[in-house]
């Protein structure tokens, strides 16, 4: 009777084990089944190549290299922001504030990462994109740059409090034999803390531009929505995740254009999945 | 005989608990101290305070003054990484960086601003033969410092406090965490070592302590109740307790 419970309940455990991955699985070959219908009209090459995205016109032109410039673009410039910003926090956090601090601190950025995108994309439109365009001279404010910097508000929440766990997780013993040894607090935290922790740290970053990526509702509402081929962060661009946001609801079920925007759903997963993979690897090979 | 390290009326609080209790000693120069007593005596948080390792704890004070050649450690100006440059320190648990075995000694030489690589590299050298690990580790420097046996890890440590030319060299408890083997090498190499440095040792192996050190402080409830040549203390202690503590009745 024992043995049967315990055999019952192994299986059932089991299950839940694979079902994530089952469910990743569904939802892969459903990707591929909606989206490689695309290949019929256009060629791989040509799908992410191509420079022109015109979904609608007659012939249909479905190049997504536009798209992939300006999520990679966005992405880009909002990594370049909130890494050093968010692991200084971090250090800042783990290392330097007193406790009081800390604990406004690490509520703030809890805070922070509970706005809803919406409200973020929304406070963005009416205070950033205006601030972009006087301090630049635009035409218009809803550029890349904005994007990147409201993305980077939103990559920093998972950075700090990942990166915070990192530097908190390195043993209180490293810090200690370098203070022994005469090294300053900044000489501690930069060539021991720092090192010792980096396979957190490589994942904070990681999951932090994998937000990013992912990020839909803000970017849609102040990049400006322009397919067009970026030239520089100061023009409008648009993301793939934007574009599926956007047209799904008015692409009609089974044309060319709700394939393609399948299709741009399956290079999405194959970036998150290639970012993902790349951190595991680089943890793996740091042990 | 110089005095090296001047402890003068030394009170150590952590918040309101008194740690410490009016500590007064000198230590002398090429000699090893070894510190005993039960545990919670205070003897580590008087080890710690001579490098100020205790800074870091929070909610930690002291009262009185520790001199290193007569400059007062505590003294408001005094530049406690300079301090600690020159009071080395060896902790419990052997606590290499997750770095090679190479980079751990070189550390205190790139903090202290070295670059030229021939010079770490013969200090790197020197400094694990005097540790006496050179022999086991030289075909292996790059090699992670995790590698190494437990008792080779502390001789690490050893070989890395020894490298930035310390003057005072504290030791806590540096064998309580090795096989007799490994205990016997480190005991070896701190009778070596004490021609070049002044050795604190805190130990709580009475028979490290006699073997070891040739004065010997006995700390209890946070008071130095004996300090002596170390024949006297094991042979003809002054106070009732000190022979009781040594011979085992209690501890």
């Amino acid at each position: 009777m024992r043995k049967v419970k315990e055999f019952i309940i192994e299986k059932l455990i089991l299950i839940c084990g694979l079902a994530s991955i089952f469910f990743v699985g569904l939802i892969f070959l459903f990707l591929l089944k909606e989206g490689l219908s695309v290949f019929n009209i256009v060629t791989p090459l040509d799908f992410l190549f191509g420079k022109s995205w015109y979904p609608i016109s007659d012939p249909a032109q479905l190049g997504i290299l536009p798209l992939i410039l300006g999520s990679l673009l966005v992405t880009l410039g909002a990594a370049v922001i909130s890494i050093p910003i968010g692991i200084g926090c971090a250090i800042y956090i783990a290392e330097i504030a007193p406790a009081r601090i800390k604990e406004v601190l690490k509520a703030g950025i809890e805070l922070l990462a509970a706005i809803p995108s919406v409200v973020l994309g929304f406070i963005g439109m009416i205070t950033l994109v205006p601030f972009v365009k006087n301090c630049f001279h635009l035409p218009t404010g809803l550029t890349a740059l904005s994007g990147s910097i409201m993305l980077a508000f939103m990559a920093m929440p998972t950075i700090v409090s990942i990166a915070e766990d990192a530097l908190y997780s390195v043993p209180k013993t490293y810090k200690e034999g370098a203070l022994a040894l005469g090294a300053t607090h900044w000489q501690t935290i930069w060539r021991v803390m720092l090192p010792a922790a980096s396979s957190g740290l490589l994942a904070a970053i990681m999951l932090g531009i994998g937000r990013v990526i992912g990020e839909t509702m803000a970017v849609m509402m102040i990049t400006g929505n322009a397919a067009v081929m970026p030239n520089t962060i100061l023009e409008p661009i648009r993301t793939l995740t934007a574009t599926i946001a956007a047209e799904m609801g008015e692409a009609v079920v089974g044309s060319e254009h709700y394939f393609a925007l399948f299709a741009i759903g399956i290079v999405l997963f194959i970036i998150s999945f290639a970012i993902n993979v790349t951190a595991d690897l680089f943890l793996h090979r740091k042990q | 005989m110089d005095i090296k390290i001047r402890a003068d009326k030394f009170n150590f609080f952590y918040n309101e608990t008194m740690a410490l209790k009016n500590i007064s000693m000198n230590i002398f120069k090429n000699t090893v101290v070894g510190i005993i007593g039960p545990s919670g005596c205070g003897k580590s948080t008087f080890l710690r305070s001579i490098n100020r390792m205790n800074d870091v704890i929070f909610g930690a004070r002291h009262e009185g003054d520790i001199l290193i050649d007569g400059e007062n450690i505590y003294d408001k100006d005094i530049d406690v990484v300079g301090i600690r440059r020159r009071i080395g320190m060896v902790f419990q648990k052997s606590n290499p960086f997750p770095k090679s075995i190479f980079d751990n000694v070189a550390y205190g030489l790139k903090i202290n601003g070295i670059k030229d690589r021939s010079y770490i590299a013969q200090k790197v050298e020197k400094s694990l033969q005097d540790a006496a690990l050179w022999n086991e580790v030289k075909d292996r420097l790059s090699k992670s410092a995790f590698d190494l046996s437990g008792g080779q890890q502390q001789r690490l440590c050893i070989a890395r406090a020894l490298a930035v030319e310390p003057e005072v060299l504290l030791m806590d408890e540096p064998a309580s965490a090795l096989d007799p083997t490994a205990t016997l090498k480190i005991e070896e190499l701190i009778h070596e070592l004490k021609s070049k440095y002044s050795i604190i040792i805190v130990t709580h192996n009475m028979q490290q302590a006699a073997r070891i050190s040739d004065y010997t402080a006995f700390f209890m409830m946070g008071e130095l109740l004996e300090y002596d040549i170390t024949s006297k203390v094991f042979t003809k202690p002054s106070k009732k307790i000190t022979e009781d503590y040594i011979t085992g009745r209690f501890g």
